[in-house]
């Protein structure tokens, strides 16, 4: 467990960094940071006021300081498009985004993992060259371009899919009462099943299109490290015993051939979650993507910053959560660690 | 003749000659492009895209930003290849004319970060110390954030132009090239023929200019042509969410988000040409990368 604890403390300095960064982005930046903060529609007077009231007149130390207090009470300031808290505003739309995310990525590692098995146990075979073909052109597409394509194809020439209006076509239905905050697990919990559906059918076109693009770094780590472990000795060794295709194949090559699966995944982490912003805007999707992107062009700097110290800190935690989970795949990480 | 062992059959080749390693290259090109016929494709339509990007103002039909009332979103016909947008004006002139914006600002992005990334890692790998730790801390705090939320945030921050797209950009592909040019330069630092450039009399700066970088440029070139694509696409993303590029400009993201509102009534050719254009630039910047790998590291072909 030492390497857990070690891990968690490795991230300090992260943290530390992700703050410092944030802060210079809201003050350290050459303009004026008060009428940044307030806003398009500001005079002098009350760019005076909101220099005052956020400290700016004060050195960058003490505004530094004032800065990580704040933060540390959870007060991320007050957005000037909603008038209500930043932190309010990130955390009712948040949810939003994680179900969008979460299966985005339960789409690409279901597809992508098992493309990269089957290729690498028939490598250079028509399945392979199909393999890597798919992944070179999903990776040329420009996430809301495929999405905007979806739509075209799968919402107007064959009208399969709803009208993407977002998580729910409220004309049509009302939203489920907010437990977790996804629709789609509330209308379970809630017992309607026809706004599950509804919710559900909302979600796939998003979904494929985000996830699209994290297919090829997925099925191309999984094929290569794939053919590393089914052409290690131990496997040979395994052949040589006896043992099943299908032990083989799974116990003993799949399992040593997740590690490097695992350690890609905080790439595909960072791409989900900056394009989330761009599928978001695409879909009409109410997620804290959507709300930044009004938020930079009606130059609300207080939400702006809100957001990328949010997307900062969860990437941080899922990394964190990767980490910790392939001590449990792989025990040798935690005593190289 | 089947039976002659392998080894042996190499000994007969003729040993390739130090001074012919230009032949040496176009050989491996010839080798490379018959190998992998997609690179050639890619070659031919990256050449395509630059001819365009210079000469796109005076090839284009129409003026891009001439409007016409009376041809709103037209379908493509012989008059307008790719027919018009909601103000009547030509796709195709606005597509042919937007590559340069959208190559410019690719090309000025990785431009700046393999500069400055191959500096600093250079720097950072051979004097090792203070320097190489405190570098490596900036480089892992700008990798804490999923890129494309904090080049947004950059943006946000700078001022809401085209200048500071580049420099959003360049700023979230830096630690790559530090990462890659401070390994590379870490490998050599010992290497012997350093060790020899020092005792004939060279000092750290000259060994490290003159006798490393050289080296290390060949692969820090594939991971530039590799990340071009990408750099097209993050541009292009910012300007589709309205950072950068302004309205009436020609430019590949902020023309397909215009045509977006277009799909539910069917009209595609507004967002499917420049769609194209940009899947198109990547995908071949995509495999031109992998070729040019393929050329210089024929052991990392997958």
């Amino acid at each position: 467990m030492s390497f857990v604890w070690k891990r968690f403390l490795g991230t300090v300095p992260t943290l530390f960094g992700i703050v410092v960064i944030t802060f210079m982005l809201s003050h350290a930046l050459p303009g004026d940071p008060a009428a940044y903060f307030a806003g398009p529609a500001a005079n002098a007077e009350s760019i005076a006021q909101i220099r005052t009231s956020l400290g700016l007149d004060k050195s960058l130390p003490a505004q530094f300081f004032k800065y990580v207090g704040d933060l540390a009470h959870g007060d991320l300031g007050t957005s000037l498009t909603t008038g209500q808290p930043v932190l309010v505003d990130l955390a009712t739309r948040l949810p939003a985004s994680i179900e969008l995310t979460l299966c985005a990525l339960l789409f690409a590692v279901g597809i992508a993992m098992p493309m990269g098995l089957l290729a690498a146990t028939r490598p250079d075979s028509a399945l392979d060259h199909f393999c890597r073909g798919t992944i070179t052109v999903s990776s040329a597409f420009p996430t809301f371009f495929v999405g905007l394509l979806l739509v075209f194809v799968f919402y107007f020439s064959l009208d399969w899919s709803p009208q993407p209006v977002g998580r729910l076509n409220e004309m049509l239905y009302s939203p489920p009462v907010r437990v977790t905050g996804s629709y789609v697990v509330d209308s379970v919990i809630a017992g309607d099943f026809n706004v599950f559906r509804a919710s559900l059918a909302q979600l796939i076109l998003p979904s494929i299109s985000l996830g699209l693009f994290a297919l090829a770094p997925i099925a191309r780590i999984t094929r290569a490290s794939m053919l590393a472990a089914l052409e290690a000795d131990f496997t040979r060794t395994a052949r040589a015993g006896g043992l099943s295709g299908r032990t083989i194949l799974m116990t003993y090559a799949f399992r040593n051939a997740l590690l490097p699966i695992a350690n890609i995944l905080g790439m595909v982490f960072s791409f989900l979650l900056g394009s989330n912003v761009l599928i978001e805007q695409v879909f009409g999707w109410q997620g804290v993507g959507a709300y930044a992107v009004s938020a930079v062009l009606a130059s609300d700097y207080a939400a702006v910053q809100g957001f990328v110290l949010m997307m900062a800190l969860l990437y941080t935690l899922l990394n964190l959560t990767v980490d910790v989970a392939s001590t449990l795949i792989d025990p040798r990480v935690r005593f190289e660690g | 003749m089947s039976a002659i062992d392998p080894i042996a059959r190499s000994a007969f080749k003729p040993p390739v000659r130090a001074s012919s390693a230009l032949g040496t290259l176009a050989q491996n090109a010839r080798y490379v492009f018959a190998e992998n016929k997609l690179t050639l494709v890619a070659v031919v339509i990256l050449v395509l895209l630059v001819v365009l990007a210079i000469l796109g103002p005076w090839l284009a039909p129409y003026d891009p930003l001439a409007t016409d009332g009376t041809a709103r979103l037209a379908p493509p016909t012989l008059k307008h290849w790719f027919g018009t947008d909601a103000l009547g004006r030509d796709m195709m002139s606005r597509v042919v004319v937007a590559t340069r914006l959208d190559l410019g600002m690719a090309v000025s992005a990785v431009a700046l970060s393999f500069t400055v990334g191959l500096a600093l890692g250079a720097s950072g790998g051979y004097f090792g110390g203070w320097l190489e730790r405190g570098l490596g801390r900036v480089m892992d705090t700008i990798m804490a954030f999923p890129l494309f939320v904090l080049a947004m945030g950059i943006v946000a921050a700078l001022g809401n132009n085209v200048l500071n797209i580049v420099i959003a950009t360049m700023i979230i592909n830096l630690p790559f090239y530090y990462r890659f040019a401070r390994g590379e330069v870490n490998i050599r630092r010992d290497m012997g023929y350093v060790e020899a450039a020092r005792m004939g009399g060279n000092s750290p700066m000259r060994a490290l200019m003159h006798h490393i970088v050289p080296n290390i440029l060949p692969p820090m070139m594939v991971q530039a042509s590799l990340n071009m694509g990408w750099a097209i696409l993050n541009a292009a993303g910012l300007s589709y969410i309205g950072l950068g590029v302004r309205a009436p400009t020609p430019e590949w993201g902020i023309m397909v988000s215009e045509g977006a509102s277009n799909i539910i009534s069917g009209e595609w050719w507004t967002f499917m040409f420049p769609g194209a254009a940009l899947v198109l630039a990547v995908f071949s910047f995509n495999l031109l990368g992998d070729g040019l790998r393929d050329l210089l590291d024929p052991r990392r072909r997958t």
